[in-house]
């Protein structure tokens, strides 16, 4: 009687596995096969996801995939890299190309809910801003009606930007490019007077890509609530699960102050619970994820925690010379907050 | 399976002519082309509820409701519709499909011209004209038409200067990176009947030039119909303007704070795009002519100039409308090519019908749903260009007994 039971049941599995071709994929298994994990970055922007001359990838977006790849592989460089536009980032998670997608991509309800994919936190609150010519003498983003502005497609940023020039009932004149690179070369040659995107974007691409960074000005205002943040495929939800909690990690070890310089030490020594359960000297809660027990201790000492990601990548020391502002941890005023980890 | 069947029932009748039946190849082509037929049915079938289920498992959203649904972003040109962020993603769309047409067609137009005078200037007795022609075809023809456009785009924002300090080109219109601004009307009432009079008035053209045939075919002498043409098309406007109160208010570009704003303009995204369409279909268009010129055999012309014609007789009457018939097929595939080349306007910003349709895919991430309107809208463009061009073609064919 079991038996046949247990025959139905197997024969039902069996039934659906084969009408849905992709499923449950495990994500985990496939990644621990492959030894390698497979992240969607930007095609470059700088102190977010940019390849050198070597072909050596840097930023925050690119840290999230090492710290993600130390966790799952025990190797922050067995990462595949792989550029995505605009367009392409969401097809090329659905599909299965990539793993993970760590693009500066903006957490939003119609994202989240329609596009077969789940957020799986914030590592960056940016905001839109607008980049103007000094000589105009622009002060205000309120002053802008009229003007042509320089936007890239596909992103939250073209909404934004409508949003905002109808809430104040100005006029605007868009000239949208597909391209990152067609829209700078369009705003630097003079095709628009205004140039909109993230603040961070801004920031970068005034210290980087300007001929001359005082021929610039970032205009004061934050037009939007930009929560940038990596996602996953839905369907999986161990998969998820990691990706979130190793993003909490990086948060929670900053929040304990294991960086990757004393987190040798600390695992050797400290007496603190919290920190001994975070780096695995304690506890089961690898098990729980499906991990191995040093796995938050190979982010740290690979990657690094989240203060130590943001200084090196975007911080004041950096070309884009960012605060850590809203960026900061909860106990500083920030937003920056991990779920316990225990 | 069917030897088998014959060898088996080799004596009777029956099961002979069903072996008969099997072997007629008119049956067996239908049977085969029954096969093959259902076989891509169901192909079809299983990729549609595959992607079907696979969107469903994933939680990814589909059907076409979206189009309903307020787009929230701004397009930079909206010349034939009327458009605001608050409208629906189908509104966008149909500003889309304006742009692209709007570009084709005024490039087929401009293409036709441009490559007919090259063709024609190609087979110059005159050394120069000859070889200026060849080398803008050969130009033209191998160089890749996405270049040409950075070139063109490249040009217009390196020459020009910036809209502040824009050239006046003429009185009122201006030149500069944000395109050509101009003085347009104020829109009045009389406008669309103004429009409306210039169709009345290609038929009164049309009707003149029928009369004008038939006195020549009685009197033998050919009634002008320059002066009348002008005359029509000009006058009926202007009568039903003065009968609208002739409107004169116009209005200006003028400097605002940034830029010149008022009065119409041409972006330009959009005189790059139509820039390089041109000219690269025309190099085209110039070696089509060039064959058809040369495909109508030397004798004609000297039988049309023994005749006694004129020179441009010789050339209206006798060669161009054989040279026609072998010129329309290919220019028709001309003209396919370059509407379906204007979907390399989103390389430049100009928001044809792929750059709002991309931008709709990926507000709504609907790729499927934009991708296939995307592809029904070209393939209705190209099958009505088609469908013209091969109504013009049988129109002008030689008629034969």
């Amino acid at each position: 009687m079991t038996q046949t039971k247990w025959l139905a049941a197997a024969a039902a599995v069996a039934l659906i596995g084969f009408s849905g071709s992709y499923a449950q994929a495990q994500t985990l298994n496939q990644v621990q096969d492959r030894d390698a994990l497979r992240c969607g970055v930007n095609v470059g922007l700088a102190g977010f996801s940019i390849a050198d001359d070597q072909g050596n990838w840097t930023g925050l977006d690119v840290d999230y995939c090492r710290a993600l790849a130390a966790a799952v592989l025990g190797d922050a460089d067995k990462v595949e890299y792989v550029p995505l536009s605009a367009q392409a980032r969401f097809t090329a998670l659905q599909s299965g190309e990539v793993d993970v997608l760590s693009r500066n991509t903006t957490w939003t309800t119609t994202r989240d809910a329609g596009l077969g994919i789940h957020f799986v936190g914030v590592t960056f609150y940016d905001g839109q801003g607008f980049m103007v010519p000094a000589d105009l003498g622009v002060e205000s983003a309120h002053d802008l009606s009229g003007a042509e502005v320089c936007v890239q497609t596909g992103t939250t940023t073209e909404l934004n930007l409508a949003d905002f020039f109808r809430a104040n009932d100005m006029d605007l004149q868009p000239v949208v490019f597909e391209g990152f690179e067609e829209s700078l070369n369009a705003f630097f040659g003079g095709r628009c007077q205004v140039y909109t995107t993230d603040m961070s974007g801004l920031a970068a691409i005034r210290s980087v890509d300007a001929e001359n960074p005082e021929d610039y000005v970032i205009l004061p205002e934050t037009i939007s609530k930009e929560p940038l943040g990596p996602s996953v495929r839905r369907g999986d939800d161990q998969w998820f699960a990691i990706a979130k909690w190793v993003n909490y990690a990086l948060i929670e070890t900053e929040e304990l102050g294991i960086t990757s310089e004393n987190v040798d030490e600390l695992r050797e020594n400290s007496d603190n619970p919290g920190v001994q359960r975070v780096l695995g000297v304690t506890g089961d809660l690898a098990d729980l994820l499906g991990l191995e027990n040093d796995w938050a201790y190979d982010i740290v000492s690979q990657v690094g925690n989240y203060g130590e990601i943001f200084e090196r990548n975007v911080g004041v020391d950096t070309p884009l010379g960012l605060e850590r502002g809203v960026n900061a941890l909860w106990t500083d005023g920030g937003l920056m907050y991990s779920m316990p980890i225990r | 399976m069917a030897e088998q069947a014959a060898r088996r029932g080799g004596a009777g009748p029956g099961p002979r002519e069903s072996t008969a039946f099997l072997r007629d190849p008119r049956i067996r082509a239908i049977i085969y082309q029954v096969l093959v037929l259902g076989g891509v049915i169901l192909l079809a079938v299983y990729l549609v509820s595959n992607t079907m289920t696979n969107l469903e498992q994933r939680s990814i959203r589909t059907g076409f409701g979206f189009l309903q649904s307020e787009a929230g972003f701004y397009i930079g040109e909206t010349t034939l519709v009327n458009y605001a962020a608050s409208d629906s993603y189908g509104r966008a769309f149909l500003v889309g499909i304006s742009n692209t047409l709007r570009v084709a067609l005024i490039g087929i137009v401009l293409a036709t011209i441009l490559g007919t005078i090259a063709g024609v200037a190609r087979l110059s007795s005159n050394w120069l004209i000859a070889k200026l022609a060849s080398i803008y075809v050969e130009v033209m023809r191998n160089v890749p038409l996405l270049l040409q456009l950075f070139f063109w785009y490249g040009l217009i924002s390196a020459a020009l200067p910036a809209s502040r300090d824009a050239v006046a080109i003429l009185p009122g219109t201006y030149l500069s990176r944000s395109g050509l601004q101009y003085p347009a009307p104020i829109a009045h009432w009389i406008h669309p009947w103004m429009l409306l009079s210039i169709l009345v008035a290609l038929g009164a053209c049309y009707a003149y030039y029928r009369w004008a045939k038939q006195k020549q075919a009685q009197t033998g002498v050919e009634p002008r119909l320059f002066l009348p043409f002008v005359g029509f098309l000009l006058g009926f406007p202007v009568i039903v303007w003065l009968i609208g109160g002739a409107p004169m208010a116009v209005d200006m570009p003028e400097l605002g704070a940034f830029r010149l704003v008022g009065g119409a303009a041409m972006s330009p995204e959009f005189l790059a795009l139509l820039l390089g369409l041109t000219f690269y279909t025309a190099g085209f268009i110039a070696e089509i002519v060039r064959a058809g010129i040369l495909a109508v055999p030397w004798g004609q012309t000297e039988a049309a100039s023994s005749l006694g014609l004129k020179r441009s007789f010789v050339l209206r009457l006798v060669l161009l409308p054989q040279a026609l018939r072998i010129i329309i097929p290919p220019t028709t595939s001309q003209f396919l090519n370059l509407t379906k080349n204007s979907s390399l306007a989103v390389a430049i910003g100009y928001p044809d019908l792929v750059s709002v349709g991309n931008t709709t895919l990926n507000q709504t991430g609907q790729a499927i749903e934009c991708i296939s309107i995307m592809m029904a809208c070209y393939l209705f463009f190209s099958l009505s260009i088609s469908f013209f061009m091969n109504w013009y073609n049988k129109n002008i064919a030689l008629v034969e007994r």
